[in-house]
């Protein structure tokens, strides 16, 4: 008897979002389950509903073969069903103990001391270091998510619920979740895994569940499959591989941004940048390549203005902007794809033309005298971003959180793109993307450096860098300890250079 | 043993039969609490339902006092949804209000004023005044971070404090018998009425204007882009290059300053000098009224409308039942815990289940 079994889930979004559409669905004991598809597919829908966050329209959920109805995630935490979410859930005023000891179903009196024994005690058994004093800002995309997962794991769960876990962790960080998921299965538990990357159906799932369009296509052995077949599966049609990134030549083109000798503190004060010199020229794409935490985002912030340098020099189109205001550099025609995009890329509570303004609101074309909205341009620019970038939304008057978070993150890259930027600063942009999305993204990105954009891509994904830039740059411990152009990438250096081995 | 589990959930979206689900819940539960306790009163509730009927809204007069204490509230209020939107949290509209209305009465006491022109500045001077108390925490919070409602809580205090020392002192009227006003103000400086009324209709317009004026700035204007922008996300708002010192400042002048126009309102329009006591709390209820508003200017308009009937409402009964002021305090309480009622009813949902 499988512990779980979804019957003819159906959930319709109003107008015409089928966004789960007679799923079938069995998840056996001890078994890490993959669910795949595309953005928008609805596998964070259906995870919803089990999660009791949902209700369906129609179908039955079975658990041990029993017939249960969920009206809020508190009857499926009864369950021991629980869920981490796409984006974190975390309070970020607040320690690690005290997140924790809000989110316990087991009491309501828990004293802190006794939740820091707890936490101590989950964490060792599964390998999860986290520190139940710190507080949540002071901590890293990969160890929040470990907190997240720690508070699930510390009320007795039976089945946890991943949804995309893997997108906002480095490679390395990656390596050590897929190590404690396999522990926690080893311990006896069941994991529903969320993903649209296929590497990672065959590291860490034992069978696979393809869903697209709000349909089940296929549940699978995983040793029974190939990627070829789940990619087919997944698209529905072979997908184009590689993109013929037909670049035009930049050399001799004007500089658009310049770096000089930056110096940048981080949030605990200490400085993260430590003297970089670069310049991207127009039509350039810059990448810089380093593990999260090297200074990377000290030096983004720097570069579009929010955060001070507190020595050196910044350069936007030959202008000193180094005291400049964020909008300043905007108006200059800066486009910035921010590394969190639920907490800065959009307002999630306004709706999807409103967050197209978002960066836009300063522009002469959206506005009269740069006081009164023109709110039938700016719903047309929505049509066009959401048209091109195939951003999946029913109504573009909906509040931005109601799309799915590749969505999201389209709407972003697509608003950045769209506004024909002189430069680009992008980090991640491909971040929770499915194959298509992501190389779609990727050849935007080359055609606006073809029409004169400098692009500075900050990415952990190796492969993406190699792919589209002229030039990389790693980054290790604030410094650039190495630099490539396009006729001389050598992965398996860089890859040493961003774990700070060799260089010098 | 039965376990029964209440959850609160924030709706995404309001529709209409929710709303006029939650108003008449909310009414009613109003009507059985308010009957209840003048029952325990003993007083019959349907003779004192009348009183309070013809008092606000069943006569004439009561329908001219209603829209005369909503003059105040609206000002103010309507600044406070403004400000609240950015969520500023600005609780010195009070303080506010009566900066202005020293200012304007100071105008209009000691300056030689062109008469054709004494009632605009008397208005600049109120605006003037208000905005001013209100930019002090405003700066403060947009240059040192510091909590802008202890500072505007605060300052309620010191301004009362400034007009108690005034009408004590050195502005006593020579004519007042002790008492802690100052003389009147010219004639040319007072403020015309609807005939037969208190209704001091510049002051009245120039709420309504203000109402449908925010009410457009917040939906289609930049600067209202900033404010909702500001008001959801900061971190959003950072990145977008929204400068939130600006905007805070800006949505505290406005608030500060409709609430200094209030004041000028209450001292050329009604009492027409300064007094002690010359704004009962209108500030401070002008902060149901702007959430009762639901932040939205032009239902704000109705808010103070609202408000203000059952302020009227609430007098009639102390004079004509004879009930004392304490009742009338919880009187008027109870029917803002059922109006928060129906807010809170209409934001958010409630799971009720075994
Ligand atoms: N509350 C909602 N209101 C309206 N539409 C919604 C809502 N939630 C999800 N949708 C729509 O349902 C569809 C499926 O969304 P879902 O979040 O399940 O996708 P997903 O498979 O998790 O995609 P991703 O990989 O991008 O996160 C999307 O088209 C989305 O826009
Ligand atoms: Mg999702």
């Amino acid at each position: 008897m499988p512990l779980v079994k979804l019957k003819n889930i159906t959930k319709f979004f109003p107008p015409n979002i089928l966004a789960n559409d007679h799923i079938n669905l069995e998840v056996n004991v001890g078994e890490i389950h993959a669910i795949l598809g595309e953005n928008g597919a609805g596998k964070s829908t259906l995870m919803k509903i089990l999660y009791g966050m949902l209700q369906p329209d129609e179908g039955e959920i079975y658990i041990d073969g029993r017939k249960v109805t969920f009206r809020s995630p508190r009857d499926a935490m009864k369950y021991g069903i629980r869920m981490v979410h796409q984006h974190f859930m975390l309070i970020e005023n607040h320690t690690v103990a005290e997140n924790i000891a809000l989110g316990m179903r087991t009491s309501i009196v828990n004293p802190l001391k006794e939740v820091k024994r707890r936490i101590r005690e989950v964490s060792d058994s599964y390998g999860l270091k986290v520190d139940p004093d710190d507080y949540i800002w002071q901590l890293s995309a990969g160890e929040k998510q470990r907190v997240e997962i720690l508070r699930a794991l510390i009320d007795d769960v039976r089945i946890l619920i991943l949804d995309e876990p893997t997108s906002i962790l480095t490679p390395n960080e990656v390596e050590k979740l897929f190590e404690v998921l396999r522990r926690i299965r080893d311990s006896g538990k069941t994991i529903l895994f969320v993903t649209h990357k296929l590497k990672e159906v065959f590291q860490i799932s034992d069978r696979v569940t393809v869903l697209r369009k709000g349909r089940v296509i296929v549940t699978k052995e995983t040793s029974e499959t190939c990627e070829e077949e789940l990619a087919r599966l997944m698209i529905g049609e072979i997908a184009v591989n590689g993109i013929n990134s037909n670049k035009s030549n930049y050399s001799g083109n004007g500089v658009v941004l310049e770096v000089e000798d930056l110096h940048v503190l981080n949030d605990k004060g200490v400085t993260a940048v430590k003297g970089v010199n670069f310049k991207v020229r127009s039509g350039e794409i810059v990448g810089i390549a380093g593990v999260a935490g090297n200074g990377q985002r000290e030096l983004v912030e720097a570069i579009v203005g929010l955060r001070r340098a507190v020595r050196g020099r910044i350069r936007i189109l030959n202008r000193d902007v180094t005291k400049a205001s964020v909008l300043d550099r905007l108006k200059l025609g800066l486009a910035h794809i921010p590394e969190d995009r639920i907490g800065a890329g959009v307002v999630p509570r306004l709706s999807i033309v409103d967050n197209i303004l978002l960066t836009r609101y300063f522009e002469k074309t959206f506005t009269l005298n740069s006081i009164i909205i023109n709110y039938g341009k700016i719903r047309e620019a929505t049509r066009e971003v959401i048209s091109r970038f195939n951003v999946k939304a029913s109504d573009i008057s909906m509040p931005a959180s109601t799309l799915s978070g590749g969505n999201i993150q389209k709407l972003i890259v697509g608003r950045e793109l769209s506004k024909n930027p002189k430069i680009i600063v992008a980090v991640h942009p491909t971040y929770g993307l499915d194959i298509a999305a992501s190389s779609y993204i990727r050849r935007m990105i080359i055609d606006a450096g073809n029409k004169g954009a400098g692009v500075l891509l900050v990415s952990e994904d190796l492969d993406e860098l190699i792919e589209i830039c002229d030039r990389i740059m790693v980054m290790f411990e604030g410094r650039i300890v190495g630099e490539f152009s396009r006729e001389s990438f050598e992965p398996h250096t860089i890859g040493l250079l961003m774990a700070g081995i060799g260089g010098g | 043993m039965v376990k029964i589990r209440i959850y609160v959930r924030r709706r995404v979206r309001t529709s209409l039969k929710v709303k006029i689900v939650s108003a008449s819940l909310s009414t009613l539960a109003a009507v059985v609490a308010i009957v209840l306790m003048f029952h325990v009163l003993g007083v019959d509730p349907l003779y004192a339902f009348n009183r309070i009927y013809m008092a606000s809204l069943g006569s004439y007069y009561g329908i001219s006092e209603t829209i005369t204490k909503s003059i105040p509230l609206l000002l103010c209020g309507v600044g406070l949804a403004v400000a609240y939107k950015a969520k500023v949290w600005n609780i010195g509209a009070e303080g506010q209000l009566l900066m202005g209305a020293i200012v304007s009465g100071g105008l209009a006491l000691f300056t030689p004023l062109p008469p054709q022109l004494a009632i605009p500045i008397i208005f600049l001077g109120g605006f003037i005044g208000g905005a001013l108390w209100a930019l002090i925490p405003a700066v403060l919070k947009a240059k040192f971070q510091v909590n802008e409602v202890i500072t505007t809580l605060m300052m309620n205090y010191i301004a009362e404090r400034i007009l108690l020392y005034l009408v004590y002192g050195p502005w006593r009227g020579k004519e007042v018998w002790g008492f802690p006003f100052t003389s009147r103000i010219p004639s040319y400086a007072r403020l015309p009425v609807v005939p037969g009324t208190r209704i001091h209709y510049p002051t009245l317009i120039i709420g309504l204007v203000s109402a449908v004026l925010l009410f457009f700035m917040l939906s289609r204007t930049t600067i209202g882009f900033k404010v909702r922008v500001i008001g959801e996300s900061i971190r959003a708002s950072n990145y977008a290059g929204i400068e939130y010192s600006k905007i805070v400042i800006l949505v505290m002048i406005i608030s500060g300053g409709l609430a200094g126009l209030a004041g000028a309102g209450e001292v050329a329009g009604i009492q027409h000098m300064l007094r002690k006591g010359i704004s009962p709390g209108y500030g401070f209820t002008a902060i149901i009224v702007a959430w009762l508003g639901n932040l939205n200017p032009l239902l704000v308009i109705a808010s103070s409308l609202l408000i203000a009937s059952i302020l009227v409402g609430g007098d009639a009964i102390q004079i004509s039942i004879g009930l004392s002021s304490a009742f009338i305090n919880l009187f008027n309480g109870t029917i803002l815990i059922f109006l928060l009622l129906n807010y809170f009813l209409s934001e958010y949902e409630i799971i009720v289940r075994r």
